[in-house]
């Protein structure tokens, strides 16, 4: 620690959560799609995709990134390992 | 002549899109151009006060694009540079009162008499704002180091992008070296990380703007301020010339010094 974060000066570093929280408001502008809808379009593809592969529904991870000027949505979509559910069909 | 059309846009309201009109507007004149500025914010007129001639107003930009007057009477000429111009916007209408091909018509009127035509757009992203950009040969962008500010700015690029009036170029307005210093305000790399768009100028926070703008007079021919010093630097780089930014966020200050070598003495 600093002498002056020690006194209490610099202490808050609040730009730093500003760019945080800018960044992630924005991939959501951008996208035009908000957290919540972006919640209800994981569901859906999970329902989807549950027809045909067995997902490891917990860990399905769905998130918008972007590079200088790429938008993108990536999606992690774990399976169930195939001797937990030869485990589970007996 | 032929004037290149430059208007001043924001998303957020106050911001200082009406106070960097009027400086650009004058730092641009004061190099002997013929610049007119043209208020665009329909019904909430400011542009006029901030350049101190909102006694002189007789005939408004409505008046112009309805046929109650020429456009040589709705300019009224700065009382202090001959050749800088102010269009006044209608205080007593709205925005529908204008249309996108109205304003570019006006533009092309303009084009030919001068060299310069700075267009102040109102908040929004509505008719205003594009009514304001339609007859844009180049947008600037203002915003403040605030979330909310830069959130609107990054909304108003993907618009103007859009409309194919893209690329603009940042005007970061307000910046307080010594908060961004300590880490507590938004700097200019973060901003342009965030954002990916070029800068044109960064303009310190400075008292001596709201001197100025209480007397009507612009910052920007008071060169012994901060703020006008950076208004007039931005008039130089749309003149073409290569201006250095001000490193006014430098961690190279007494105060940055001293804190480095404290850190420095405290791990040692």
């Amino acid at each position: 620690m600093s002498f002056f974060e020690k006194v209490g000066l610099g202490r808050s570093r609040s730009a730093k959560s500003a760019k945080e929280r800018l960044q992630l408001v924005l991939v959501h502008d951008r996208a035009g799609i908000s957290p919540g809808k972006l919640e209800a379009l994981k569901d859906d593809l999970i329902d989807v995709i549950s027809r045909h592969l067995d997902v490891d529904t917990e860990n399905v991870e769905i998130t918008l990134t972007r590079d200088r000027d790429q938008q993108r949505l990536v999606a992690d979509i774990p399976l169930v390992p195939a001797r937990l559910r030869r485990r589970a069909a007996r | 002549m032929t004037a290149k059309i430059v208007t001043i846009t924001s998303g957020k309201g106050g911001v200082g899109k009406t106070t960097a009109t009027a400086n650009l507007g004058a730092a641009l004149a004061s190099h002997g151009l013929r610049v007119v500025c043209i208020d665009a914010d329909i019904g909430l007129r400011n542009l006029d006060v901030v350049m101190g001639l909102e006694n002189r107003i007789v005939y408004d930009f409505v008046d112009v694009v309805e046929g109650r007057c020429k456009l040589r009477q709705a300019m009224i000429r700065d009382k202090r540079i001959e050749n800088l111009f102010l269009i006044p916007a209608a205080q007593t209408r709205d925005k529908s009162a204008v249309s996108p091909q109205d304003m570019v018509r006006l533009g092309e009127e303009l084009r030919p008499e001068f060299d310069w035509v700075l267009i102040d757009s109102p908040a929004g992203i509505e008719r205003g704002f594009r009514n304001a950009i339609a007859p844009a040969d180049l947008v600037l962008i203002v915003t403040n180091p605030e979330v909310s500010a830069v959130r609107d700015a990054d909304r108003i690029i993907g618009l103007i992008e859009a409309e194919q009036k893209g690329p603009g170029r940042l005007i970061l307005n307000r910046v307080k070296p010594e908060m961004v210093r300590r880490g507590d305000m938004l700097g200019t790399e973060d901003i342009l990380d965030v954002l990916a768009i070029e800068l044109i100028g960064i303009v310190p926070e400075d008292e001596r703007v709201t001197v100025a703008t209480n007397q009507g007079v612009p910052i920007a021919l008071d060169t012994g301020s901060k703020a006008g010093q950076a208004f007039q630097n931005i008039a130089r780089r749309l003149l073409g010339e290569e201006v250095p930014f001000e490193s006014i966020e430098s961690r190279d200050g007494f105060f940055g010094r001293i804190s480095r070598l404290m850190r420095a003495g405290g791990e040692g």
